[in-house]
């Protein structure tokens, strides 16, 4: 850490960590259901057994461990109200969930990054600007904040990615300009200066490099909450658009059918639970490891 | 002190200055919120109409000074549906709101407080292991989900509890306030205490025991970060029971952190409410600015978040203040 220039992702260093993930039980659980769901979302159209949006009406609202005659069709999960495979309908979905949580995670992380940088370099009214909008992005109530931008855009998936964006770069700008105050007093950039480097240089090469481990432990932990936003702005129909299966959505058809099919709401809760819960184990792991004084 | 007080009472009101123009920004990221509020059957007269009597047609500057004065004096406009001043229609479902999550937050508190402290005087014992993997796995647990399951097992299979809302018909006229179960308490008045209880307790656990999780890792970090101090060493060197060590000495001192945390959680417990009111049917701010959505009623949404919002930045003011009134570190810092 303490040396200039770019972090050291010298291949000793993977060993190192692959030495201290396989000593973490949970964390090394975590990684690998995770890689699983991965796979699953990127082999979708291989894995699911069935056209997910194929509709079977008469087949509709059938429970786990179905065998149909009519379409010989044998459905692990059940059907949902339209007759189609939850399964292959669920295991579609991870790739929304996937994609726009990770884009939601690295986009707010640039814009964080950036600002917080600014903050804890510039200092003066840059800092007083950005640790205000800081504060008044803290106060917003987050959920109506999204359901006020969908009323006045409607739902889509930028729209999406966008809000949940505009929530969680708060985090990382606190976070990286706490870092960004600290490196600035090192001896390496007060040197730089002294040698009359570029403050563009000073920025980019000296201190950019040494507080991005923080912005990294801030992704990795909240990569589990911005799933469940997303699901949750997705089951309130303010997320992605119904035609496109997402966890959350799915769950929100199967809640007009508790009471008859509760598999329709019992699975893809499942599944969100089960990603969140991995992503967590590894998170957790991620903060430990790299630097365990980082709070959330 | 008082130098302290007005200088977080500036600061809030800036933050209170911003989120009233994101409000405005929002109503106009589509550059024309006249044709969001029309239905698609209105014909050009119609919009224009609209345009002049909100202002539309002014320039932008203008707007945005006439909208912050109205924002100022609470006034978002009238509902386009119940023609009726938007905030009013708000306010009336506070009470339903604050109930919620209050005894969400009891709930949490009553889970998270003593799970927290055991684990921290037990560390890396198997109640340890075993407390801080269920706040992990109710961390990772989507609460709409959570709610759904439990309204599940305990209202439709079970038939212990009611499955929505807040009242069984034709009880709401035993109530002057909208605080049913608090009323009910307060007044002796056993169905409504009753009722009001039975309805309250799915939704209040639903909100209730996602912020348990996380208070729970938050309770027993800071008795941690204490039990570790050497006022603690000496109180137990000079003898004194661990109870009173645990529960005197150091719950004291770990308490002033967890002040301001409770204060965010509770902030965080009221603007979080959507989803659960959503779930469970419950008439709150949360469900009305979802029926507002559905409408396109944008007044009372405005009028909800500019609300919301308010009260979160005010219980954070006073936590803050609180926090630095206990700790003279703060406001000299």
């Amino acid at each position: 850490m303490a040396e200039a220039g770019p972090l050291p992702f010298q291949p000793s260093a993977f060993v190192e960590a692959w030495g201290s993930l396989r000593r973490h039980k949970g964390a090394l659980i975590g990684a690998v259901i995770l890689l699983a769901i991965i796979v699953m979302a990127l082999c979708a159209q291989w894995i699911a057994p069935y056209d997910p949006f194929a509709q079977i009406p008469w087949e509709g609202r059938r429970g786990p461990l179905t065998h149909f005659d009519g379409s010989g069709r044998f459905v692990l999960l059940g059907t949902d109200h339209l007759g189609r495979d939850l399964l292959s309908r669920i295991i579609y979905a991870s790739r929304v969930t996937l994609i726009v949580s990770f884009t939601a995670v690295v986009i707010s992380g640039f814009i964080g990054v950036v600002l917080g940088v600014a903050a804890g370099y510039y200092g003066r009214w840059v800092d007083a600007v950005c640790m205000r909008l800081v504060d008044i992005f803290l106060a917003f109530p987050f959920e109506l904040l999204a359901l006020s931008v969908v009323a006045v855009t409607g739902p889509s998936l930028p729209v999406v990615v966008a809000v949940m964006a505009l929530r969680i770069w708060v985090v990382y700008a606190r976070v990286v300009r706490g870092a960004t105050l600290a490196v600035k007093e090192q001896d390496y950039v007060q040197a730089a200066i002294a040698l009359g480097a570029s403050q563009l240089r000073i920025v980019l090469v000296h201190v950019l490099p040494n507080v991005l481990t923080p912005a990294i432990v801030i992704a990795t932990l909240y990569v589990g909450r911005v799933i469940l936003i997303e699901s949750a702005l997705s089951f309130l129909g303010i997320g992605v658009p119904a035609s496109t299966p997402t966890w959350g959505g799915i769950l929100g058809d199967g809640r007009s059918y508790l009471d008859t099919a509760w598999w329709i709401a019992f699975f893809p809760g499942l599944a969100i639970m089960i990603t969140v819960l991995s992503v967590n184990l590894l998170g957790d792991w991620v903060r430990d490891y790299l630097d365990p004084r980082i709070q959330a | 002190m008082l130098r302290f007080i007005a200088a977080r009472c500036a600061q809030a009101l800036v933050v209170l200055f911003g989120i009233t123009a994101i409000c405005f920004v929002i109503l106009h990221l589509t550059g024309d919120p006249a044709a969001l509020m029309l239905p698609e059957s209105a014909s050009q007269k119609d919009y224009q109409e609209l345009r002049e009597r909100m202002g539309f047609d002014r320039p932008l500057p203008e707007q945005f000074a006439g909208y912050m004065v109205n924002a100022a004096s609470l006034d978002f406009g009238n509902s386009y549906h119940q023609h009726r001043p938007a905030m009013a229609i708000v306010l009336a479902r506070v009470p339903a709101t604050f109930e919620l999550a209050i005894v969400a937050f009891l709930i949490a508190l009553l889970i998270a407080l003593p799970i927290g402290i055991v684990s921290a005087t037990h560390r890396n014992t198997v109640v340890d292991y075993g407390a801080m993997s269920s706040a992990l796995v109710g961390q990772s647990m989507p609460n709409f989900w959570l709610g759904l399951m439990l309204m599940l097992v305990f209202s439709l299979w079970l038939d212990l509890l009611p499955v929505s809302g807040r009242l069984t018909y034709g009880i709401e006229a035993q109530a002057a306030t909208g605080f049913y179960v608090f009323e009910g308490l307060l007044r002796l008045n056993w169905t409504l205490f009753k009722d009001a209880s039975l309805h309250i307790l799915l939704p209040a656990l639903t909100a209730g025991l996602y912020s348990s999780a996380r208070l729970t890792r938050l309770v027993r970090s800071s008795m941690l970060d204490v039990l570790g101090e050497d006022y603690v060493r000496t109180a137990r060197a000079k003898g004194l029971p661990e109870w009173k060590v645990v529960n005197v000495h150091a719950l004291k001192n770990a308490g002033i952190p967890l002040i301001t945390l409770c204060g965010i959680e509770l902030g965080l417990l009221l603007g979080g409410t959507v989803v659960t009111e959503t779930v469970f049917a419950w008439p709150g701010i949360g469900m009305l600015t979802m029926q507002a959505l559905q409408n396109n009623d944008f007044p009372i949404i405005q009028a909800a978040v500019f609300l919301l919002a308010f009260i979160f930045v005010f219980i954070n003011l006073v936590v803050d203040l609180v926090y630095a009134w206990l700790d003279p570190r703060i406001r000299y810092g």
